[in-house]
């Protein structure tokens, strides 16, 4: 039941899912004592490998990694960009003579993570692999999502935007599906993908049943994406799909994975309401990336014991 | 787990929780902060019928929280990673007098554990230590100040620790593990 690596939500059934949460409910109470961290993973290395910017996933990992006691090496590429499979699997094997216990991934091409797990002995981390997946994304936005509605189970969330480039919304279906939560895909045609129903969510075009939602997932509109006429212009998307305080109930929930292009996705006055919880899944995004790391690096050790094994009883280890 | 004896029942658990209760009075006269930390699982119930024990005697609430020591560990990836309970303690710390309650005292790694739990919170000005069961077999300076039954076990032994409030009963008893470990610290 021990996973090895976390590479996409597919390989996730629910009890795990809900166990890094319950995991990571137990580190938001060690984020709030006057010393925010714990000893679990003292000497363990983490290797933050990342190809492509990110602010949030890769600071919070590095905290993550911190808060735990464990030590950290980042490596970014440093601009130039690694096109050939061949250096990444350099760069790796580099890497891994660091010996590190972890390496978590960063890259623009779908399937580099997984890639990466089969050059290394560490336990890989998918920080995102192009338009593939972002698991840890999906988890803490179910995190988030969890701590407010209590259970998933029956729930509509709507995920606006553009749901063909991005790889929060994909795990973020099967993670939510994987809940029990009811999910729908909303865009203009050109920024969904076909057959995504297949990942069991509905696809609409337009806002208009968008009150039938409990929670409103916004993705972020990549402005750069923008000449290659997916959308006819920036002020079409805003005119159609912006959610924004006429679209949006005050009961519903409002949700983004951040950074936020105010005036595009979203409109200012609903980023900065009560109702949309994006410092929360900030604030989510440092516990359950704790929650993930002490899951593969807790786990049982490589070579099992069998006679500690054996001694334990079905019902309940005795704690001395 | 086949033969199984009963050491302490129902009543001798009650009975040794309010002499323990009585002890933990007389060893903290004067002012000073009283608190109780129960550690999980099975610590955590009995601390708190040590609070309602002490609270009568004396007469003021005292405060109980509880301690996860699983981030803790010195094992970690030996064996399955454990279930995590979170640990809370709902008040200050700086300055109090702790009392650690845990069921069984075996090698004193849970108990080194718990203690830096406690340091994480702040800085007690004394840390004691309650067990129902003390089964020897030490591997830290670790010594306990209450103790409720002295259980000299083998290591093939188990000591099983029921408490009403996860276990449904109150009740110590004593098994033979059918395959013996070659520590104790596989058991830990």
């Amino acid at each position: 039941m021990s996973m090895r690596h976390l590479l996409s939500i597919e390989d996730l059934d629910r009890e795990q899912i809900e166990r890094i949460l319950a995991r990571a409910a137990s580190f938001a109470e060690v984020s709030g004592r006057p010393i925010k961290k714990v000893p679990t993973l003292r000497g363990r290395l983490v290797v933050n490998l990342f190809y492509e910017a990110s602010t949030r996933t890769r600071s919070s990992f590095e905290l993550a990694a911190k808060r735990l006691s464990a030590d950290v090496l980042n490596f970014a590429s440093s601009g130039s960009a690694v096109e050939k499979g061949e250096s990444l699997k350099d760069t790796v094997t580099t890497l891994s003579s660091y010996r590190p216990d972890a390496l978590v991934v960063r890259a623009p091409f779908a399937g580099a993570a997984a890639l990466v797990a089969g050059w290394t002995p560490a336990a890989v981390v998918n920080a995102g692999d192009g338009k593939h997946e972002h698991p840890t994304q999906a988890l803490l936005d179910v995190y988030t999502l969890t701590r407010r509605l209590g259970t998933l189970e029956g729930r509509s969330v709507w995920i606006v935007g553009d749901v063909l480039h991005s790889r929060v919304a994909r795990s973020g279906v099967l993670a939510l599906r994987r809940m029990g939560a009811e999910v729908t895909v909303c865009g203009p045609p050109t920024l969904i993908p076909r057959g995504i129903e297949a990942l069991g969510c509905a696809v609409r075009h337009d806002l208009s049943d968008l009150g039938e939602a409990h929670v409103v997932y916004a993705l972020r509109m990549q402005n750069e994406r923008m000449s290659e006429s997916f959308v006819p212009s920036l002020r079409e998307y805003v005119a159609h799909y912006q959610i924004n305080a006429r679209r949006l109930s005050p009961r519903q929930l409002l949700m983004h994975p951040g950074p936020v292009n105010r005036g595009v996705e979203l409109s200012s006055d609903v980023t900065d309401s009560p109702q949309a919880l994006i410092s929360e899944q900030v604030e989510a995004g440092v516990v359950v990336r704790m929650a993930v790391l002490f899951e593969l690096l807790s786990g049982a050790a490589p070579e099992p014991s069998g006679a500690a094994a054996q001694a334990r009883p079905a019902t309940e280890p005795q704690l001395a | 787990m086949l033969d199984e004896r009963v050491v302490l029942d129902e009543d001798d658990v009650r009975r040794t929780l309010v002499r323990i209760a009585h002890e933990i009075v007389e060893h903290n006269v004067g002012p000073g902060r009283l608190a109780l930390v129960g550690i999980h699982r099975r610590g955590a119930p009995l601390a708190r019928r040590l609070q309602a024990l002490l609270s009568e005697l004396l007469e003021v609430e005292v405060p109980c929280g509880a301690a996860d020591i699983s981030f803790y560990r010195d094992d970690l990836g030996r064996h399955e990673a454990p279930v995590v309970h979170a640990s809370e303690l709902g008040f200050p710390v700086d300055g109090a007098t702790l009392v650690l309650v845990d069921d069984v005292l075996f090698t004193g790694r849970t108990v080194r554990a718990a203690i830096d739990v406690l340091f994480d919170y702040g800085r007690p000005a004394r840390v004691q230590l309650a067990v129902l069961v003390d089964r020897g077999h030490r591997e830290l300076p670790i010594r306990p100040d209450y103790v409720g039954k002295n259980l000299p076990t083998a290591l093939g032994e188990r000591v099983n620790v029921r408490v009403r409030e996860i276990d449904g009963l109150d009740q110590v008893s004593i098994a033979q593990l059918e395959s013996t470990p070659e520590s104790p610290e596989a058991l830990v």
